[in-house]
């Protein structure tokens, strides 16, 4: 049996994503720059993709971008905002659980000359609004926080932070990281008091290589790749035709059948969770009520999570570590460590993450699977 | 470099010397340079007069021939070759100057011409041919000097049917033609110091194939692959390895299970030698070779190396034993399993690590406390029976 519960890592594009990418790859492969028919039946495929996920996240069309990638959105939302708006101020807010590409893009802005605030977390992974509303400073020019957060699917309140900002300080911008909640999680931007919003592709069944940047009307932005400006001079480059309307068709089976999608998650994670419990010495770290439908984390007690890993590699369950265990990269955050999970514990974090065809059978065989594995691997640790 | 040159004179030193035993080194010689090149085109590899040349049939990328060529253990230097269709001494002359200028352009030089001629009925003779070449060298190159004492360029000038020219001379790594010497098993971990002792054992001559314990789920499939990866470096140099693949968890837990901890890794060193033996004594290999070196580590101490070594009855190779680590870095970073060595994938396997390692074991005790691995002996049988085998290429 092959059970693919690393969800949250990549997804397996839909038949209709690639049915559709298929289609435009062969027949309307021209370049949306170019003033030939081919040009514009492709600028035409981009036009529709845009105007569709616009609809959705009700925004207007001009205020989305496609990219690479989530990276990439995140670079340019947080870069694009620090160098635009730096004569009004030098200090960004985030927390310390954000995922690599906020993270690493804000400590190269401290290196030039930025001052950045990291927000602790409490131990469910949520950031004190109190905290908040005292850090914002009149020099504030950027508050980035994550969604849904990848290691444990804890979701921030991000409506009652945006809310909170423009309070405090109404010129201060909100990026909001929402890789791991598009598609899963109903997201407004404008109601939401979200100034820049990143999302991908490839985590909703849609291909690799895609991305959004959603920027708010007027919000001043530097961008980041220069070139034959194309939209609209912000994100420069021949528009990945194929890629963006796979995009969209991503998009819209997720939101379409958003209540069905999520209720499916939810069924898998309340069983899953259930199940787990006939496992000894384990901390769950997902709290079912404030994490996103589609990840668990579970912190198994002296493991080395990347040998479990292996060991349910060959039994064909596919999972991923969660990310204390990448001690051969000392120094990173992690958000294991930031929701103090205790050392014996945070080693063997392992996260599980679903999508809609998962089942409660690969559920039932992976729990087996893990109570079979776990009797071995606890039975030989090291001996002190 | 692309076009001018259409042959290589390839000089091996010591093989040279083996009396009647010459004809097997440079036939292995001729075999390992046929493989190096066939990648890279269609070429002729004969023996001469204690040389090997190497013909051009087609065309080729002279970068990819160096580089192939400088990686043949047993080549002592390659000399690229342009080779002159027409003998006739007016042609001949004006191709020897058109071929100093391309190679030297404007470099300011000293040079001299050695000439040698096969074809007797040359109406120049080799000093005629020495004398009268220089000259009109020197009259149409004005950055090139003549000194035939101790010359900065020797153009050497061959005349048979057709003409070689050549003047440059590119080291090769010497040592002797993989082969020639036999077949060892190479004890081959991810890390930096085997595949460097591969190299070094290959590099005389020796035929290898390697050996890796694999513990899955303690090592992961990448692992196991950057290992596949460094047998296939080390291919360039020696040729297809036979990576032997021996799945090791069973026999790493019952110790684990059943012997004192800080001995843990020493026990398991010599399973590893008595495995590693076995299947070398299936498969015709002569001898072992590890990349240990004195002191580096517990279980390479001068004690540590006693109890390994007392398993097994077949010579083991260790290359690096005296070398420091830095100066294995440097060989490994000049053949190039460096990049691959350091990728950090075994991170694993600290539970068969003890804190506190024995580091000068008594053989005794050691021999006592494998007593009590009565089953080690089915295990090891399963493991080799088990393992796999993976051809390594480059």
């Amino acid at each position: 049996m092959q059970v693919y519960f690393d969800n949250a890592a990549t997804t397996k594009p839909t038949k209709q994503v690639i049915d559709k990418m298929i289609q435009v790859y062969s027949d309307d492969y021209g370049n949306t720059s170019s003033l030939h028919t081919k040009g514009i039946e492709a600028e035409n495929h981009i036009k529709e993709s845009r105007f569709g996920i616009a609809k959705l996240l009700k925004v207007e069309e001009k205020e989305l971008y496609f990219t690479s990638g989530g990276t990439e959105s995140n670079n340019t939302a947080i870069f694009g905002a620090a160098y635009a708006n730096q004569r009004m101020g030098k200090h960004i807010i985030t927390t310390s659980i954000e995922h690599a590409s906020v993270t690493n893009v804000l400590l190269q802005l401290e290196k030039e000359g930025f001052e950045i605030t990291f927000l602790t977390v409490d131990e469910k992974g949520l950031i004190s609004l109190n905290e908040l509303e005292k850090s914002i400073r009149s020099d504030t020019i950027l508050v980035s926080t994550i969604y849904v957060n990848n290691e444990i699917g804890i979701v921030q309140d991000v409506e009652r932070i945006g809310k909170l900002i423009k309070r405090v300080n109404p010129k201060t911008l909100y990026h909001v990281d929402a890789v791991q909640a598009y598609g899963k999680l109903n997201i407004y931007p404008n109601k939401q008091n979200i100034d820049l919003l990143s999302a991908s592709s490839h985590k909703i069944h849609g291909p690799k290589g895609v991305g959004l940047l959603f920027v708010k009307e007027k919000t001043k932005l530097r961008p980041l790749i220069f070139g034959g400006d194309h939209q609209r001079g912000m994100r420069s480059g021949t528009e990945n035709t194929p890629g963006v309307v796979g995009f969209y068709v991503a998009t819209n089976n997720m939101y379409s059948n958003i209540a069905l999608i999520t209720d499916k998650l939810k069924e898998i994670k309340l069983y899953f969770l259930d199940r787990i419990k006939e496992i000894e010495d384990i901390q769950i770290n997902s709290d079912v009520s404030l994490t996103a439908p589609h990840i668990v984390s579970i912190s198994f007690k002296d493991i080395k999570s990347e040998v479990l890993l292996h060991a349910l590699e060959t039994k064909g369950i596919y999972i991923s570590t969660g990310s204390a265990c990448s001690s051969n990269k000392p120094g990173k955050s992690s958000t294991i460590s930031a929701i103090g999970v205790d050392k014996i514990f945070a080693d063997g974090t392992i996260r599980f993450s679903f999508c809609m065809d998962n089942t409660l059978e690969e559920v039932d065989y992976c729990i087996d699977t893990l109570k079979q594995e776990l009797s071995i691997l606890r039975k030989y640790t090291r001996k002190k | 470099m692309n076009g001018i040159f259409k042959a290589f004179l390839v000089k091996y030193g010591e093989i040279g010397i083996k009396g009647k035993n010459r004809y097997i080194f440079e036939n292995a010689l001729m075999d390992q340079i046929r493989y190096a090149l066939k990648p890279f085109g269609d070429f002729y590899v004969l023996k001469e007069q204690g040389r090997i040349i190497v013909e051009a049939h087609d065309e080729f990328d002279y970068d990819d021939v160096i580089g192939a060529l400088t990686k043949v253990f047993g080549i002592v230097a390659i000399c690229p070759v342009a080779v002159v269709e027409n003998n006739e001494w007016e042609n001949l002359k004006n191709e020897a100057t058109a071929y100093m200028k391309m190679i030297y352009e404007e470099k300011e030089l000293t040079f001299k011409v050695a000439a040698r001629r096969s074809d007797k009925a040359y109406p120049l003779d080799s000093m005629e041919i020495c004398a009268k070449m220089g000259e009109h060298i020197l009259d149409t190159c004005p950055n090139l000097n003549v000194d035939v004492h101790n010359p900065e360029v020797k153009l050497n000038v061959e005349i048979r049917n057709k003409t070689y020219l050549f003047s440059l001379v590119i080291p090769g790594p010497g040592g002797m033609p993989v082969g020639s010497n036999g077949k060892a098993m190479l004890l081959l971990s991810g890390g930096i110091d085997s595949p460097v002792a591969g190299y070094m054992i290959a590099k005389r001559g020796v035929a290898l194939e390697a050996v890796y314990f694999h513990s899955h789920p303690y090592t992961s499939d990448r692992a196991k692959q950057k290992v596949v990866d460094l047998a296939g470096i080390v291919a360039r140099y020696s040729g297809p390895i036979k990576l032997h693949v021996v799945p090791f968890t069973e026999i790493q837990l019952y110790i684990h299970e059943k012997t004192p901890h800080e001995q843990l890794t020493i026990i398991m060193r010599r399973i590893m030698m008595q495995i590693a033996e076995k299947i070398a004594d299936k498969q015709g290999a002569l001898g072992l070779i590890t990349g240990e070196s004195i002191g580096q580590v517990a279980s390479q101490t001068i004690q540590s190396l006693n109890c390994t070594n007392a398993v097994c009855s077949m010579p083991v190779f260790r290359p690096v034993i005296g070398f420091d680590k830095q100066e294995i870095v440097n060989i490994s970073q000049r053949i190039g399993t460096y990049e691959t060595s350091i990728l950090p994938f075994e991170d694993c396997c600290t539970i068969f690590v003890a804190k506190h390692p024995v580091t000068k074991p008594n053989l005794k005790a050691i021999m006592r406390s494998e007593e009590m691995l009565i089953e080690m002996n089915a295990m090891i049988e399963r493991a080799i029976n088990e393992t796999e085998v993976i051809l390594a290429q480059r």
